[in-house]
């Protein structure tokens, strides 16, 4: 049986087809190949979000992870996230937590908080 | 006070187009109505920015970042907090009217202007909902302002209106925030949104997408809140239909449906209107038929990915440039272009034979969902250029870059959709 995804690596959308054999058709680059694969095996998503801060100016701060997390880590992760306060100005890049429940992602600003 | 350029808009457009007419060596004054750079992108917070110019997958204000750094970088002068009221048209240019709660009223003339106001998101008023009036409605854009920028929920039980990338955006959003998301109901057979987010936003999060399907019915509790809707299945023609009703308890219902070129500031200045886009027309150095003034980004046409707005706002940067330049003030060579019965639009919708741009971006939308197609060039009934193109849809536009060469200077230049 054939099996049809939409690639979501880019807003392109490719929609890719995997036959029995594992044949990968659809996809324009090769990320959608490796994006099909890791959907069939263990889907991965980057999660983008907010974190509170303490400054009134700015009282959330936009957030990402840096490297996709396994998808049934999306909730744990989120209320980890949530219960994080930004204290202190930072800059967009820096690490607001290191390996997340161990997944090998940070949690990342990608807006600057007053720096 | 004369400057060169003034860039209305300090989004991803006007932040494009004033770096680009820097760069080419003008006096440019950017004007910003928010205390920020950055426009739309700062509440977009989401993944999918940027990966056509950086080759990177940023978020919305990642993607501002890389600009708005270029944009000091170049020394270009720029206001905040100012609000542009009144662009008039002068002997040699314009006079542009802002207001600040710093400087108060001022006026500062111009040779050209570069439009990059971006768009504004259809509200209720502009369908037709039966029921009450309650708290609880309100666009899709706004509640992701309040909850990105603000940090503030506006709801606990949320239904979408429309498929618009904005609503499949907000619906993941409020999700994961807490919120029980019940539903997306669009209009047509087919999503508005883009394919991915209906992917990412939705069936991973097993959100029901209703297609066929609007809202016939909103009410309020006695308090004025939003407590329940009712949608229902259209037909061909959109029509409800009856015995389809299904019933949501909600506190919010938030509107994605359509969003619309800003371009209210122009409606003192004789411009051409294009219907279709809900903008003004434009030749392929995106000036309007008012020498000097010049549009792109959202406020030409809405655009669902970034890098086109700051590939195309780049351009007419240039393009304004080159204008302030050489003054032209010669007749224009206009040859039309027309949009073939399978396209919403193309832009541009001139190409001036007597311009310096040789180089011409058409870009379109498809009316409809076609899976192979052949795009189709013609001038004269005779075919300059075909392409096939898989896969179009509404919500994605389309381009493609042609030089004025191709073309002779007597006939309509027409594009079209081939279904194969
Ligand atoms: C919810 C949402 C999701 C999106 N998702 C994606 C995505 O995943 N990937 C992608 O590539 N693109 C996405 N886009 C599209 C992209 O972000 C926008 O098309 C682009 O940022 C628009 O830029 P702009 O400069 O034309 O408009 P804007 O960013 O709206 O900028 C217009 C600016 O003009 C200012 N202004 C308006 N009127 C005046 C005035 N009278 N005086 C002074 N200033 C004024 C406004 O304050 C604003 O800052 C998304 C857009 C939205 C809304
Ligand atoms: S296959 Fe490549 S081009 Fe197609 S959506 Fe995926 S990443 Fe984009």
């Amino acid at each position: 049986m054939t099996k049809s995804f939409i690639c979501i690596v880019c807003p392109r959308g490719c929609r890719v087809n995997v036959d029995d054999n594992m044949n990968i058709t659809g996809n324009q680059c090769k990320r959608g190949e490796s994006y099909v694969l890791t959907e069939l095996t263990a889907p991965k998503r980057i999660i983008t979000t907010t974190a509170r801060t303490v400054f009134k100016q700015l009282p959330r701060v936009s957030v990402k992870t840096d490297v996709p997390i396994p998808k049934e880590l999306i909730y744990d992760i989120m209320n980890i996230i949530n219960g994080v306060v930004v204290d202190k100005p930072m800059a967009i890049g820096e690490v607001l937590i290191s390996n997340i429940l161990d997944t090998g992602s940070n949690v990342i600003l990608t807006k600057s908080c007053l720096k | 006070m004369k400057k060169e350029i003034i860039v209305i808009g300090g989004g991803a457009s006007g932040l494009a187009a004033a770096i680009s007419a820097k760069k080419e060596g003008r006096d440019v004054l950017l004007i910003e109505k928010e205390d920020r750079l950055g426009g739309i992108l700062n509440q977009c917070i989401h993944n999918g920015f940027g990966l056509q110019v950086f080759k990177e997958e940023y978020t919305g204000p990642e993607y501002a970042d890389r600009y708005i750094n270029e944009f000091y970088k170049n020394n270009i002068e720029y206001l905040l907090d100012a609000t542009v009221t009144d662009v008039i048209k002068i002997k040699d240019g314009f006079e542009i009217t802002f207001s600040s709660r710093k400087t108060g009223i001022k006026k500062v003339n111009t040779n050209a202007v570069i439009m990059s106001t971006g768009c504004y998101e259809r509200t209720r008023g502009s369908i037709i909902i039966p029921g009450d009036r309650p708290y609880g409605v309100i666009t899709a854009g706004s509640a992701q302002r309040y909850l990105n920028i603000d940090g503030y929920m506006v709801g606990k039980n949320v239904f979408i209106l429309g498929s618009g990338d904005i609503g499949l955006i907000m619906a993941r959003r409020m999700h994961l925030e807490g919120a029980n998301v019940l539903g997306v109901a669009e209009l047509m057979p087919y999503s508005n949104g883009l394919t991915r987010n209906i992917v990412q936003c939705l069936n991973d999060f097993d959100i029901p997408l209703f297609l066929s399907h609007t809202v016939t019915q909103v009410n309020a509790n006695k308090n004025q809140r939003l407590e329940s809707i009712i949608i229902q299945q259209v037909d061909e023609k959109y029509n409800p239909i009856e015995g389809t009703e299904k019933n949501f308890k909600v506190d919010t219902l938030l509107l994605s449906i359509g969003l619309i070129p800003d371009i209210t500031l122009l409606d003192n200045l004789n411009v051409e209107k294009d219907y279709k886009t809900k903008s003004v027309k434009i030749n392929q150095s995106y000036q309007t038929n008012v020498s000097g003034l010049f549009i792109c980004g959202n406020s030409l046409q809405v655009h669902d990915l970034v890098d086109n707005v700051s590939l195309e706002s780049e351009r007419a940067g240039v393009c304004a440039s080159q204008y302030v330049l050489s003054q032209t003030t010669k007749a224009n060579k206009n040859v039309r272009v027309v949009a073939g019965k399978n396209l919403l639009f193309v832009t541009p919708h001139y190409v001036d034979f007597s311009s310096e741009s040789s180089k011409i971006v058409f870009q379109f939308r498809s009316k409809m969902k076609i899976e192979k197609s052949m795009l189709k060039i013609s001038q004269d009934n005779k075919l300059v250029k075909n392409k096939r193109i898989n896969f179009v849809v509404p919500a994605e536009m389309e381009s493609i870059t042609l030089n004025i060469e191709n073309f002779d200077s007597s006939n309509d230049i027409v594009l079209d959709l081939e279904v194969l």
